[in-house]
């Protein structure tokens, strides 16, 4: 022990972002607002492909708070992907309530539903737990398939009245010189732009909280971190329901782009936790880094290798077994050990301001 | 009393790790125990911080009843503990583990917790490592971080769970002048140790557990010479 309690104390003080992570700062910004402008110059594959893009990593931060930080590994976040998909459904044809209006009523509701449905799975513990969830999941398919005014199992789509009624389409269609249907995907890419960049956002404050120490403590030891005070359940029902918030939001806005719903596909468990496991597993769990390159990987393989069909759902099964193997961290894990990087700083570093005492 | 353990019965399977075992600490007290591995020790720190429940019996901490308070309330009431196999957060930095422990343990703001969290780090020598991932830490440090963190909780009474073992001579009286230090703050001290002499030089009073019960119990020096005591540590302490 070099220190010593006879000398007189130090004064200590706490620093959070380092000034790598401000520049970090300075360069999203840059890349959100060449994002924000894209949509002017780029083609219309493209615009399509990014929104999918956003929806992902929107979706892979959620379950990555959930599985990565809380210890919830729910395999049941199509629940409310489908949920939020079925209540803009039902909200802007058998409600009239505008689509744009109707994201964030999907949001509330979901956080309502993630409630009572915390009740239940909260009594299973880590297998069983994800067993839960995924059967939840498959409860809210069952009855939504029974809903006759939504078509039942089939299905339904929304109207053109309704699609058309998304603020901003007329002035985009004379601005840009577009027809409605490109013009209808610019207002969707900036609305699943405005929710990826709210989710980081949502994420990455939440984490800076003290909610986050407490999350980063029960991510690597939940009852150490209950013995120094976390209330380790009420924590992660508050991550629990706020995700289903979130990830309401996500289906609603998926579903509005879609423009069809069916129960089948919107209460998927391959589309909506399957793929979205993929991409936090091969990014890094437990990281805000990991899911933003899974997902930019999860898309470009998806893009150029998605015409292989069975065989690139293989290659995702074997590319996801190989990183679990060989670097259970994932991508983000093996880049920042080498080069010590982050990007999304939540470091609180201690710093000795008193020189009174030592050299 | 600070804390106190009455009629405490606990059995895992045919095991018995507890039998009928009464305890108490004072406030400002050092109360040592020893016993022969697989006692109870262990398990008793487990009960009295809530990770465990007690088959019978109660534990009741300045007068409340503990009975289904669970670890984090116990812990906001004042006790800490240190584990045996230390169980830090690994991807946190030392001094967001104190931080974890002085939030939530002692509801704080993390502005106001900084002092007193550099200052326990100072005291117990981990100020060189505050900013490293825990996970990168030796098993000494490692134990001296247990007691860090715990400390950063402000305990009123602090349950050790051998911290000596390992430490060579130079340490060892280190952590016996930190311990004595901690002491004179008024924390009261529960120590599970089997380095004795590391122990008599603190306590004021030692227990001996030996199959879940207790089977002697008073001053550390008269204790350690009762033939059944001394049967029981032929061959652990030289
Ligand atoms: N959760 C558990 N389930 C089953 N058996 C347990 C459990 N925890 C402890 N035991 C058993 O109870 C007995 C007492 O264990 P405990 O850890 O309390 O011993 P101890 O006195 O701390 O020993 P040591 O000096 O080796 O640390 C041991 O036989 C142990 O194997
Ligand atoms: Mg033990």
């Amino acid at each position: 022990m070099d220190d010593n309690a006879a000398r007189p104390t130090q004064a200590f003080r706490i620093e959070t972002a380092s000034r790598a992570s401000r520049a970090a700062a300075a360069a999203a910004c840059i890349v959100l607002l060449v994002l924000v402008l894209l949509p002017l110059v780029a083609g219309r594959n493209l615009v399509q492909d990014l929104i999918f893009l956003f929806y992902m990593l929107a979706l892979a931060q959620c379950w990555n708070l959930l599985a990565g930080y809380a210890g919830l590994i729910s395999v049941g976040q199509q629940a409310f992907v489908g949920l939020g998909g079925y209540l803009l459904f039902a909200l802007t044809l058998l409600g009239g309530v505008n689509p744009l209006l109707a994201i964030p009523i999907a949001g509330v509701v979901s956080a309502l539903f993630a409630f009572p449905t915390a009740l239940i799975v909260f009594r299973l513990r880590g297998a069983y737990f994800a067993i839960g969830s995924w059967v939840v999941a498959e409860v809210y398919r069952l009855v939504f398939a029974q809903f006759k005014p939504l078509g039942g199992g089939t299905g339904t789509s929304l109207t053109p009245a309704v699609t058309s009624s998304v603020p901003g389409i007329e002035s985009i269609k004379a601005l840009l010189d577009l027809r409605t249907p490109a013009a209808r995907d610019i207002v969707s890419y900036w609305v699943a732009l405005a929710l990826m960049t709210a989710t980081l956002g949502f994420v990455y404050l939440v984490l800076r909280s003290r909610r986050g120490l407490a999350l980063g403590a029960i991510r690597d030891h939940e009852a150490a971190a209950s013995g120094l005070g976390v209330d380790v359940y009420r924590i992660k029902l508050a991550v629990y329901v706020a995700t289903a918030a979130v990830t309401g939001m996500i289906g609603a806005l998926i579903y509005l782009q879609k423009a069809r719903i069916s129960p089948d596909a919107a209460f998927s468990v391959l589309d909506w936790t399957a793929y979205v496991i993929f991409i936090v597993v091969i990014g890094g769990i437990g990281t805000m880094e990991g899911p933003v390159i899974g997902a930019i990987i999860f898309y470009l393989m998806q893009r150029y290798l998605a015409d292989f069909g069975a065989w690139y759902l293989i290659l995702l099964g074997t590319l996801a077994i190989l990183i679990m193997l060989f670097a259970p961290k994932g991508l983000w894990g093996l880049l920042s050990e080498r080069y010590d990087v982050t990007l999304f700083s939540t470091r609180r570093r201690l710093v000795v301001d008193g020189k009174n005492g030592r050299a | 009393m600070l804390l106190e353990v009455a009629g405490l019965k606990k059995s895992f399977g045919s095991i018995i790790v507890a039998d009928d075992l009464d305890l108490h600490v004072a406030a400002g007290e050092a109360v040592g125990i020893i016993g022969p591995n697989g006692a109870g020790k262990t398990t008793l720190f487990n009960m009295i911080a809530g990770g465990l429940s007690p088959g019978a019996g109660h534990i009741r901490f300045d007068g409340r009843d503990l009975a289904g308070v669970p670890p984090q309330g116990r812990c906001r009431s004042g006790i800490g503990r240190t584990h045996q196999i230390p169980q830090p957060f690994e991807k946190l930095t030392v001094f967001e583990n104190l931080l974890v422990g002085a939030v939530y343990g002692r509801r704080t703001s993390e502005r106001e917790a900084v002092q007193s969290c550099g200052e326990i780090l100072e005291r117990l020598g981990l100020l060189r490592r505050a900013n490293a991932l825990a996970g990168s830490l030796t098993l000494l440090e490692r134990k001296r971080l247990e007691m860090a963190r715990a400390l950063a909780t402000a305990p009123r009474v602090l349950l050790l769970d051998e911290i000596a073992g390992g430490l060579t001579e130079g340490e060892c009286s280190e952590l016996v002048a930190t311990i004595r230090e901690i002491r004179r703050t008024g924390v009261a001290i529960l120590w599970i140790e089997h380095v004795v002499h590391a122990l008599l030089a603190v306590i004021d009073r030692l227990v001996v557990l030996n199959f879940g019960r207790k089977i002697a119990e008073g001053a550390p020096r008269e204790v350690m010479q009762l033939p059944e005591v001394h049967q029981i540590y032929i061959g652990i302490e030289a």
